[in-house]
């Protein structure tokens, strides 16, 4: 199987996608070059400018016009170079996007993928950081992708391609350069947890990055014998509930993590749901930045970050 | 005075278009205020007739349209049916959204009207992007998108007007001005000379035309779509024209001098000014009335069809949301 890094897997997904179907097209700032991370790098010379175009800083306006042309049947792939700049284009995404299918009664549809690189990238400070996840999450309409590994970043960015619904896919830029195998053949479901480590003595639930950090906490405790169930999400609308609460149920201790602020945050929708549907034989635990914001200087920035070690140590606390 | 090589069936089609229109507010606004049978807002277009009527004579059924909250005559206009948008107010089955959008998202995908819309200023990135659409797709459709003047103090209309002109892209916009913004005057919160002085900052060509004038819109409409057509350009339309009832129908405009609105209305209404020129064209003051006692029946018709229809089936509320995730699926 070949070897490809997070960023090359989601380019090379796309590329086939642009070559099995011509109604597929890119567009976004500084796309022509390649994009900011490189993840057009090479598709400005095979497939044109006018497939792979470069658009005016002007979110609103590239989200507004990717819209319109996907109401006339093109399938747009939407780049918004950093997920904070996304919120330049609120009104186009959460009023217009999510909504026509259904206050047009089904006469439209809006299939796009609207990338959104977050999350933490080192001294990028606080307006180039965020991770907003869980507000997509809350808006009906749209699906939540939050790939971690370089095998989901393929599956799942061939399957947002494909998707008939607008995905907000969420790539998170600490990570493009993670390497590993990647099966294209291997499928990929909405709403199924990946589990990153098995055990049975506390179910770890996590995504984006963090899920990296998870299963690494897992490998930590596995050599102090204690066993633990890491589930990656991979997208939190929807959400693999079942394995979720199945897990839980099983092991009895629910530990969350995510990069993201945690009052209000997705890991309280995973709680709250696995306490209305299970028994606990501790009281669950979330792990995640406190409300504040990111800073720039690298000691302050690390104060605000949930790391393996962390996971463990709170695991390890959980399992005493 | 008789015009010369007057075509007097054209005059007649934009007289019924525009009677049609002003007879489907009139039904709308008794089924909202007699009848309380609309429950959300109508924003009735009663003045601005002629707008509707003159640019959509332009278009062929497969060109596109996007609108604003104030969208049902432009809708009529393109060719959806009355009933079908009369159900759509009472939020009724067999609504052209199903029920689920009503007035101010009413859209008809069937004749090319992709929707008004609840946000001032949003249409006008989507209208773009539908004219970067048809171009990506490479059909000789054009796109219409019409705003009023509040939306050109919102970003969209930069981002969408200079989106336009980045990509050579084949769309009319067209600021349908009249002059308020909800209830204010737009005169008073805008800088500068207004939308016409910023599309042509952007590089766009730009026409003015007295929007109460249904013969010159007509006219200027069908020369500026021809030559969209033919040159795949964006071009700009100013149409002034004037709001004679307030921003909702429950609005009395109690902010501006109902003196001066009634002279106005007696002065410019744009049915009564192209009676005359169709009067004095030589056409018949009965046949004029006969053409408005038909859109009249035609009109009551579709709010009795409405008001008999059945309000949609509850379950309907989880259909048409997403396909992956969809709430119509919910279960843990």
């Amino acid at each position: 199987m070949p070897v490809m890094t997070y960023a090359g897997a989601a380019l090379q997904a796309l590329r086939e996608a642009m070559i099995a179907d011509p109604r597929v097209w890119c567009v976004g700032e500084d796309l022509g070059r390649g994009g900011v991370f490189g993840q057009y790098k090479g598709l400005r010379e095979e497939f044109g400018e006018t497939r792979i175009s470069d658009a005016p800083i002007s979110e609103a306006g590239i989200m507004g016009a990717a819209f319109g042309a996907a109401m006339v049947g093109t399938r747009p792939v939407v780049e918004m170079r950093f997920a904070d700049f996304a919120l330049c284009a609120t009104d186009e995404l959460i009023n217009q996007i999510a909504k026509a299918r259904f206050m047009f009664g089904g006469q439209s549809r809006a299939p796009m993928v609207i990338r959104k690189p977050m999350g933490m990238w080192r001294s990028s400070a606080a307006q180039h950081s965020q991770s907003l996840e869980a507000w997509y999450a809350h808006i009906p309409g749209l699906v939540v992708a939050v790939p971690a590994t370089p095998q989901d970043n393929y599956a799942m960015m061939r399957a947002a391609i494909a998707a008939d619904d607008p995905v907000v896919y969420l790539e998170h830029k600490d990570i493009w350069l993670n390497e590993a195998e990647v099966d294209p053949e291997e499928p990929f479901t909405w709403g199924t947890a990946r589990r990153r480590h098995a055990g049975g003595d506390l179910t770890v639930v996590s995504w984006s990055n963090t899920a990296n950090l998870a299963a690494e906490a897992a490998d930590i405790l596995a050599a102090e014998g204690i066993a633990a169930d890491v589930l990656d999400l991979r997208s939190l609308w929807p959400w693999d509930r079942q394995a979720v609460c199945e897990s839980a149920g099983r092991s009895g201790r629910l530990l969350v993590a995510h990069e993201s602020v945690g009052t209000a945050g997705f890991g309280a929708e995973v709680v709250a749901t696995v306490v209305e549907n299970t028994s606990l034989t501790c009281p669950p635990r979330r792990l995640a930045s406190p409300r504040s914001l990111v800073p720039y200087a690298p000691n302050l920035e690390d104060q605000l970050r949930v790391t393996a070690d962390m996971i463990a140590d709170t695991a390890r606390e959980m399992c005493r | 005075m008789t015009r010369t090589n007057y075509d007097t069936g054209r005059g007649l089609a934009l007289l019924a278009m525009m009677e049609r229109i002003r007879a489907f507010e009139r039904q709308a606004e008794l089924a909202a205020t007699r009848d309380k049978l609309v429950l959300g807002a109508i924003h009735l277009s009663i003045g601005q007739e002629a707008c509707a009527a003159g640019i959509m004579q332009a278009l062929r059924r497969d060109d596109l349209l996007l609108s604003t909250h104030r969208g049902h005559g432009h809708t009529l206009a393109k060719g959806a049916d009355p009933a079908a948008m009369m159900k759509e107010l009472l939020g009724r089955e067999g609504g052209c959204c199903g029920g689920k959008g009503g007035s101010m998202h009413i859209a008809d995908f069937g004749v090319g009207m992709l929707g008004a819309n609840g946000v001032v200023s949003a249409n006008i990135t989507i209208g773009a992007g539908a004219a970067h659409g048809i171009k990506l797709l490479g059909d000789d459709r054009i796109c219409v998108d019409i705003f009023g003047d509040g939306a050109i103090n919102r970003g969209p209309f930069l981002e969408g007007l200079n989106w336009a002109a980045v990509f050579d892209l084949p769309v009319l916009f067209v600021c349908e001005d009249n002059e308020w913004s909800a209830t204010t005057r737009t005169a008073d919160m805008t800088g500068g000379d207004g939308a016409a002085a910023r599309a042509e900052a952007i590089g766009l060509p730009v026409q003015r035309v007295d929007g109460n004038d249904v013969e010159a819109v007509a006219d200027i409409a069908g020369d500026l779509v021809a030559r969209i057509r033919r040159d795949r350009r964006p071009a700009f339309l100013h149409a002034r024209t004037f709001r004679q009832e307030g921003h909702t129908y429950f609005d009395p405009a109690a902010y501006r001098s109902q003196e001066a609105t009634q002279a106005r209305i007696a002065a410019d209404d744009p049915i009564a000014r192209h009676r005359e020129t169709l009067q004095a064209a030589g056409v018949a003051m009965a046949e004029l009335d006969q053409i408005k006692a038909k859109a009249e029946a035609e009109m009551q018709a579709a709010l009795s069809v409405a008001t008999a229809a059945p309000f949609p089936p509850d379950d309907s509320v989880f259909d048409e949301v997403q396909d992956i995730g969809s709430p119509a699926e919910e279960a843990v």
